[in-house]
């Protein structure tokens, strides 16, 4: 707790506590019976077009995000841009697959991915899968928000270790626990809106001043390693980076729409309509996100990493410093407040948003399934709330207790998981021919053969499928879907010749479409 | 079964998201330094002007396939 930028701290501060005021008065903004779980948890189905951007956008677009991608950007080059095509490759599906989505949860008064499945396939133990997957991907989500602000924390000198340091964090998500349980969904979608505007405003002046600083992009780029500037020339008998890259974008783009947290945010909009409008205005942040990343070589070329005043940040938080670094060095102090802002309250929107979703899904498909089926709509409503505090306290006692690479471990998981719902989830949307027994052996067979090659692979994503000779390095999640999808189809004509009772289905193909 | 993927919920504007699919999916289409421009490698620049391609594709979906059903 040493050399603190106290005008950096002041504006930070205060633009915190504004967005806490709003957060709190976001309960009677549109207001609605906060005793229903829908209204709650899904805001009541009433954010139109362009709340939904704010909302989506800033629960997509992580603080963690913000610091990550650059970070990696910043430690290994290229290969960080796969956020780029990643996030081109969401759209076309938010727009063909997720308004149908949308039209059958409004239609039955669904609110999680559990909810669909369990109506569409009859089965509550899948629908179990479902929401277990879900939430066990999203609490180590939850945990690398609270990293995002423990990084701008110490930028501006609240750093270091023991309670002292802690205790910002600490109050930070107190008051985030406080206002998700008194607002529900109502407090991220309004605080998204100002954390939005900060967000752009720093992208913008970042990607136009620190270059003019810096000599100009010729300068930035000739400061990177050649090595780094773009994806390295594939081995003999491999595809190498290349199907690093692609896999990696292709398999990011499936899994995204089934974290509860990027449902949730769908879910909460007014109409199908919104939902594909979205599809052509949230781009606007994968552009903003493609620029972020550039900021990576910005800190390369500005030597931020061998500066000694970011010594002890660098050696806490590694690669992870390098755009609170660049920030600081580039910026008056008054300007530094706002940036770092920016970032914080970018962690308070998705980890509101998260813990929501994963309150929803335990409260739909774990409690009212298996614990309390009378449960009133005011009781879940009162249990969403409950387990949203206890799964943020949850997150906050992993940053502080355990290292954070273990949240980062976890969260790449998390991805390998989560995209095992896909055949039961986004297959269901289009047809339910496959047997939900079958779905069920698929996804155990999904997350058994991802974590291995995650392991195999030394916890890294990428796992090195080898056919002969040839090497295919690619995203465990998207091979391991693979064969959850091979099992799936595979075991369907079984079960269903073994005369497994034909199995309800409360959906008729109208309430996809109307 | 009751698949409710109709034919008649299919728009042939939909095969716009196969071009934006493929001007991204295949990194050797754009992994090159040249032609660089103000600086940015033709890597970076490319598959930030497909976001803004892709952006202005789904937008012509969106108004050609408005009136009908999903």
């Amino acid at each position: 707790m040493q050399n603190v930028d106290w005008v950096a701290l002041t504006i930070f501060v205060a633009l915190f506590v504004l967005i806490s005021v709003l957060g709190f008065w976001a309960s009677r903004w549109r207001r609605g019976d906060l005793d229903q779980l829908h209204e709650w948890g899904l805001g009541g189905r009433r954010f139109g077009t362009v709340v939904t951007w704010f909302l989506v956008g800033g629960d997509l677009y992580t603080a963690y995000t913000f610091i990550a991608v650059p970070a990696l950007a910043f430690g290994a080059g290229a290969l960080a841009f796969y956020a780029v095509p990643y996030t081109i490759l969401i759209y076309p599906i938010l727009f063909m697959v997720f308004p149908r989505l949308w039209q059958v949860c409004h239609k039955h008064g669904w609110v999680t991915a559990g909810d669909f499945v369990r109506g569409r396939f009859g089965n509550r133990w899948l629908a179990l899968a479902i929401a277990i997957t879900g939430i066990v991907a999203t609490l180590p989500y939850i945990a690398l928000q609270l990293v995002g602000i423990q990084v701008v924390l110490a930028g501006m000198g609240v750093g270091g270790t023991g309670f002292l340091a802690d205790l910002p964090l600490i109050i930070a998500f107190l008051v985030l626990a406080a206002f998700t349980y008194s607002s529900g969904l109502r407090a991220p979608a309004s605080i998204a809106i100002v954390k939005d505007v900060l967000i752009y405003l720093t992208a913008i002046v970042a990607v136009i001043v620190i270059p003019m600083q810096l000599g100009g992009f010729d300068r930035i780029f000739a400061a990177v390693p050649a090595a780094k500037v773009i994806l390295a020339a594939p081995p003999p008998n491999s595809t190498g980076s290349l199907s690093t890259y692609a896999t990696l974008a292709l398999g990011s783009a499936l899994a995204l729409f089934l974290y509860p947290h990027s449902l949730t945010g769908i879910l909460s909009a007014s109409s199908s309509g919104a939902i594909r409008r979205n599809a052509a205005l949230l781009p606007g942040y994968s552009f903003m996100l493609g620029l972020l990343t550039l900021l990576g070589f910005f800190a390369i070329a500005a030597g931020v990493d061998k500066l000694p005043e970011f010594a002890s940040g660098f050696a806490q938080f590694k690669a992870s410093f390098s755009i609170p670094a660049l920030f600081v060095h580039s910026f008056p102090s008054w300007f530094v407040g706002i940036a770092f802002a920016a970032i914080g309250i970018g962690a308070l929107v998705p980890a509101a948003i998260m813990s929501i979703a994963a309150a929803n899904l335990y409260t739909r498909n774990i409690h009212k399934e298996f614990i309390n089926p009378e449960a009133t709509d005011k009781q879940e409503s009162q249990v969403a709330k409950w387990v949203s505090l206890i799964v943020k306290i949850g997150a906050l006692a992993f940053i502080l207790f355990l290292a954070p690479q273990y949240a980062v471990q976890l969260q790449l998981l998390g991805g390998v998981w989560i995209i095992q719902t896909l055949p039961a989830v986004m297959l269901g949307i289009y047809t339910r021919w496959f047997n939900s027994w079958a779905l069920l052996i698929g996804w155990v067979v999904g997350i058994a053969s991802g974590t291995w090659m995650a392991f195999a692979a030394n916890l890294s994503s990428t796992f090195p499928l080898a056919i002969g000779a040839f090497n295919f390095p690619g995203y465990a999640a998207l091979y391991s879907l693979v064969l959850n999808l091979v099992v799936a189809a595979v075991l369907t004509p079984v079960f269903n010749s073994a005369g497994k009772a034909a199995v309800v289905d409360e959906t008729v193909p109208a309430d996809y479409t109307t | 079964m009751n698949d409710t993927a109709g034919k008649r919920n299919w728009s042939w504007w939909y095969l716009l998201f196969v071009v934006e699919f493929l001007l991204i999916i295949w990194p050797p289409l754009y992994n090159s330094v040249e032609p660089p421009l103000i600086g940015i490698p033709f890597f970076y620049w490319y598959q930030l002007l497909v976001v803004l391609i892709g952006a202005a594709l789904t937008a012509v979906v969106y108004f050609a396939t408005k009136d009908r059903v999903l």
